[in-house]
């Protein structure tokens, strides 16, 4: 369903995406792994459509992701580095806005998913006095509310305690089992069934 | 299913407009700002009333145009820290049309409450009570298109390390024909002349920039983003 074709992508004048190809079916998961600096975000930034490779291109069920691009992002989710959540506000209200730019959205899903990831007894707290981890835990009910097809995932068990990051290989392996699609970039493998992971090794 | 565009566009403004009341200080500051230079000018030039109306126009529309580059500063720039916009520009929706609304309620919350308020300001300069109604509406219009030109240049310095030297370069010549017609206006108005080929001046410009602005901003945050 997902199909990456020998992306090429310049930073300034280092080279990080040297050829990049592969394709993910759906209920696959391809795993990125690579030293820092591989290029692991630049190729999850270039699939999601933010940075925009000098050579090749993606495709989306067959047709240029960047063509589509409207299309193809209601059925993405993207968990980058930044949480993406207002301090300010709570993780209730942070997910009630963001979720409900794309879709309309009822309380008691918001409830739900917050629950499967363990954030529902902090979501009423304002965000910048939770801790990392906690905040991650808000994104990834995030992720889970978008109802996407394909997830990008960066570092998704970053700040995670050991429960934590079991949480990630579980929802994962759930949305893999509704015959969703995971690209991930991890430093520590996630322990998902093999046969539906490709392991992709970024070397810049 | 999506969101249809009102919802969005609602759910924008309303989270900026929470995110305000909770951080009121962000508001308040260029606000403050027009005040303390309109007020201190009446100090410093001359107490006299004829030739403080005289200066009035001028002083009350650079201040206006100082606080809105000030304000201009919080309008992107904490969503691009913090990965909203990455968000918003990978939502599915059209990110001029968010862009749009978190610009429109970016005026609501600066340009309208400066505009109310100048007839303050305007007092201690000499302006009379019957000019008050078309400085108001004036300052209305022109601040409403200073914040959509200035949209454009907000998306613009994005990526810059030190964007707020920038963001006022790039802004202060799209915003000078704003600030001619907007004093023009009110000089028209404080010598009692007809104001309206001023004020349709100013109308024109704002629709120019509700129309076009929000997709020049929507192209320069792409281009932030990378």
């Amino acid at each position: 369903m997902l199909t990456v074709q020998a992306l090429h992508l310049w930073r300034g004048d280092r080279h990080v995406l040297r050829g990049v190809s592969f394709t993910l079916d759906a209920g696959n998961c391809a795993l990125l792994t690579g030293r820092n600096g591989a290029g692991k975000t630049t190729l999850l930034r270039a699939i999601a459509g933010l940075l925009e490779p000098e050579e090749g291109q993606v495709l989306w069920r067959g047709e240029p992701a960047r063509k589509t691009r409207d299309t193809f992002h209601t059925q993405l989710a993207y968990l980058g580095h930044e949480p993406a959540l207002k301090g300010d506000l709570t993780g209730r209200e942070n997910l009630r806005y963001s979720v409900g730019i794309r879709r309309p959205v009822i309380a008691a899903e918001i409830d739900a998913a917050l629950t499967r990831t363990g954030a529902v007894e902090f979501a009423d707290r304002q965000v910048r006095t939770l801790s990392a981890g906690q905040r991650r835990r808000i994104a990834l009910a995030g992720v889970l509310l978008a109802n996407a097809t394909l997830w990008l995932l960066d570092e998704p068990t970053t700040n995670l305690d050991a429960n934590g990051q079991q949480l990630v290989a579980e929802i994962a392996a759930e949305h893999l089992a509704r015959q969703g699609l995971i690209v991930a970039a991890v430093h520590h493998s996630l322990p998902l069934p093999p046969d539906q992971v490709v392991d992709i090794e970024l070397a810049a | 299913m999506k969101s249809d565009e009102y919802t969005v566009a609602w759910l924008v403004a309303r989270r900026d407009l929470r995110l305000a009341f909770r951080k009121p200080s962000q508001l308040i500051q260029p606000l403050m700002f027009f005040m303390i230079v309109a007020t201190l000018f009446p100090l410093t030039l001359t107490p006299e009333l004829s030739r403080l109306r005289d200066a009035a126009p001028g002083v009350l529309w650079v201040g206006a145009l100082l606080s809105s580059l000030l304000a201009l500063e919080f309008l992107f720039r904490e969503d691009a820290q913090d990965g909203t916009l990455e968000q918003f520009a990978l939502s599915g929706q059209s990110l001029t049309w968010m862009l749009f609304a978190k610009t429109c309620t970016h005026w609501l919350l600066t340009g309208v409450p400066l505009a109310i308020s100048a007839p303050l300001a305007a007092g201690a300069l000499g302006v009379p009570l019957s000019a008050m109604p078309a400085l108001v509406a004036a300052l209305l219009l022109g601040s409403f298109a200073m914040s959509l030109t200035g949209s454009i240049s907000a998306g613009l310095t994005l990526g810059a390390r030190r964007g707020g030297v920038l963001l006022s370069l790039l802004t202060l010549p799209l915003a000078v024909p704003i600030l001619v017609f907007g004093a023009n206006a009110t000089q028209r108005a404080i010598t009692g002349d007809d104001i309206a080929p001023p004020m349709y001046m100013l109308g024109a410009i704002a629709v120019l920039g509700a129309t076009l602005a929000p997709l020049a901003a929507a192209a320069a945050v792409r281009i932030g983003l990378e």
